[in-house]
């Protein structure tokens, strides 16, 4: 019991907090803006290099750089609305999934040219599991990402359901027309949009980097269990793409837990498929997801 | 003003005026232009000719927003108020560009639709439709608009409902705001307005006072019911 604990139900909870903070960026970008953004996994990357930059220049430890990368990862995000989504606002949705491929090649490419192709890390050696109480252990890392996970969706929740701008954001997933005519500036509340969605992405890739290594394709290849979590939790959801992204990542680990044999269930290289198959069971047994999001 | 969507135009010469602290209602078959023409004022349907005049100024082409932000309100007949979200939110949506104002404007439209108070906490989407139709005149009135404009506020009522829509509009016309109508249950809309416009084919039919409409036999076979 304590082995099922220690070694595959806790680290899927944290791989589902990183799950969970990127696929609510997927989701608010999709309630605001109508598109399905491709390259959310890349900002997760560059999030995640950009923390690495900290650290190496200033020495500091990664926890204290990930303020650094959440800023950077939300202004990236507005910036490149502006440059490359702005000018489709009115285009069909389609476009601007394919422009936000595009910008994923760019973003991956860009990071292999300046931080390179090598798998890289935050710290050299290792830490001894914290013992919590009987034979359950914790990794450090693990609880500080489920920590820092449950801060940042703790100020979310408040953002979306007490600011101003919050309730805008919601209201314009809403109804995007009725909040043009209350007087609601669409253009600031996209702006917004990316700044969190953005934010969480970083966030969501220092922790990926936290939890695994760093390499240039660390978010893309979580892009898959990222939109799983997201229709999950019903699309358009931020709440459903939290409980989405830990049903998903506590799913994956879980799955490799020894069940019927000596033999994992499914093998470890096989966990993004659980997420796959999550996915596609959704879409055919209820598309809107758990939250009755849109369908897609 | 002449205009429509697309290449169409539904609007081949409509000419509207609403002076503050008047109710003035727009009248009209199906098809004739009514909503085409409130549309229009508000800025979302293009104008090929003529030009929307608010306050002294020229005002064509303007975004809702900016419109909203010179004391223009908008209620539309369909997907009026945000579903998922509170009444309370609902009203503090249409303060988003004073939100200084809040707290009073919020005073305001609990006294003119105290129903609205106690369902403050509820999501708009929960409500019946006549109690709907006061959230979504309570969002416009949030942002302090001197002209009102109401797409079909009673459509899908009962006439009990309907009724105390109208007494509403009356005390909110009361409170100082000038009202722009569209309305199907043209008898009730006349009885409380000040003057009307008959629409037919995109073109003004007929200009008068509302009493004087009411008393046209013309108008009293084609709309009134006989």
């Amino acid at each position: 019991m304590a082995e099922f604990i220690n070694l595959y139900l806790l680290p899927g909870v944290a791989v589902g907090c990183i799950y969970a903070l990127g696929a609510v960026g997927i989701s608010l970008i999709f309630a605001i803006l109508r598109f399905a953004h491709f390259a959310h996994g890349d900002v997760m990357t560059l999030g995640a290099y950009l923390a690495y930059s900290v650290v190496i220049a200033l020495g500091w430890s990664v926890y204290a750089a990930l303020p650094f990368a959440i800023l950077g990862g939300a202004l990236a995000s507005m910036g490149i609305d502006h440059v490359v989504y702005r000018p489709f606002r009115r285009s069909p949705g389609i476009i601007v999934v394919i422009a936000s491929f595009g910008v994923m090649l760019v973003v991956r490419s860009a990071i292999q040219l300046f931080w390179g192709v090598d798998i890289l890390s935050y710290e050299t050696g290792i830490r001894r599991p914290i013992p919590l109480f009987g034979d359950i252990r914790l990794a450090q890392k693990h609880i500080i990402i489920i920590a820092a996970s449950v801060v940042i969706a703790a100020a979310l929740h408040w953002f979306l359901s007490r600011s101003r701008m919050g309730k805008a954001m919601r209201a314009m997933s809403d109804d995007a027309d009725l909040a043009r005519i209350s007087g609601i500036d669409t253009e600031k509340v996209v702006r917004w949009t990316w700044l969190i969605g953005g934010g969480l992405a970083a966030a969501a890739g220092v922790f990926a980097g936290i939890n695994t290594k760093l390499h240039p394709s660390i978010g893309w290849d979580l892009l898959l269990p990222l939109f799983a979590a997201a229709i999950l939790g019903g699309i358009g959801r931020p709440y459903g793409a939290i409980v989405g992204g830990l049903a998903i990542g506590i799913a994956q680990e879980v799955a490799t837990y020894p069940w019927l044999s000596e033999l994992p269930l499914v093998p470890p290289a096989y966990k993004n498929a659980v997420a796959f198959f999550v996915m596609v069971a959704m879409l055919v047994w209820r598309p809107t997801g758990l939250f009755k999001g849109r369908v897609l | 003003m002449v205009g429509g969507y697309g290449g169409m135009d539904i609007l081949n010469g409509v000419d509207l005026a609403v002076e503050a602290n008047e109710i003035v209602v727009i009248i009209g078959a199906n098809g004739a232009g009514k909503s085409t023409a409130m549309k229009a004022i508000f800025g979302l349907v293009q104008l090929r000719a003529g030009s929307v005049r608010f306050d002294g100024q020229d005002v064509t082409g303007r975004l809702p927003n900016a419109l909203v932000g010179l004391g223009m309100g908008y209620v539309p007949q369909e997907r009026n108020v945000f579903r998922n979200l509170t009444v309370l939110e609902n009203l503090e949506m249409g303060a988003f560009l004073k939100p200084m104002t809040l707290a009073r404007m919020l005073e305001q439209v609990f006294t003119l639709f105290p129903v609205l108070k106690e369902k403050a906490r509820q999501p708009a989407g929960e409500l019946s439709g006549g109690q709907r139709q006061m959230v979504a005149v309570g969002r416009a009135l949030m942002a302090e608009p001197k002209l009102l404009m109401l797409d079909e506020p009673t459509a899908g009522l009962s006439p009990l409902v309907m009724e105390q829509i109208f007494e509403r509009i009356v005390a909110v016309n009361q409170a100082g705001i000038g009202i722009l109508l569209v309305e199907q249950n043209a008898r009730q809309a006349l009885s409380i307005a000040h003057r009307g416009y008959v629409l037919a084919t995109g073109r003004n039919r007929l200009t008068d006072t509302a009493a004087a409409l009411l008393d046209n036999p013309e108008i009293g076979q084609s709309f009134l019911g006989g």
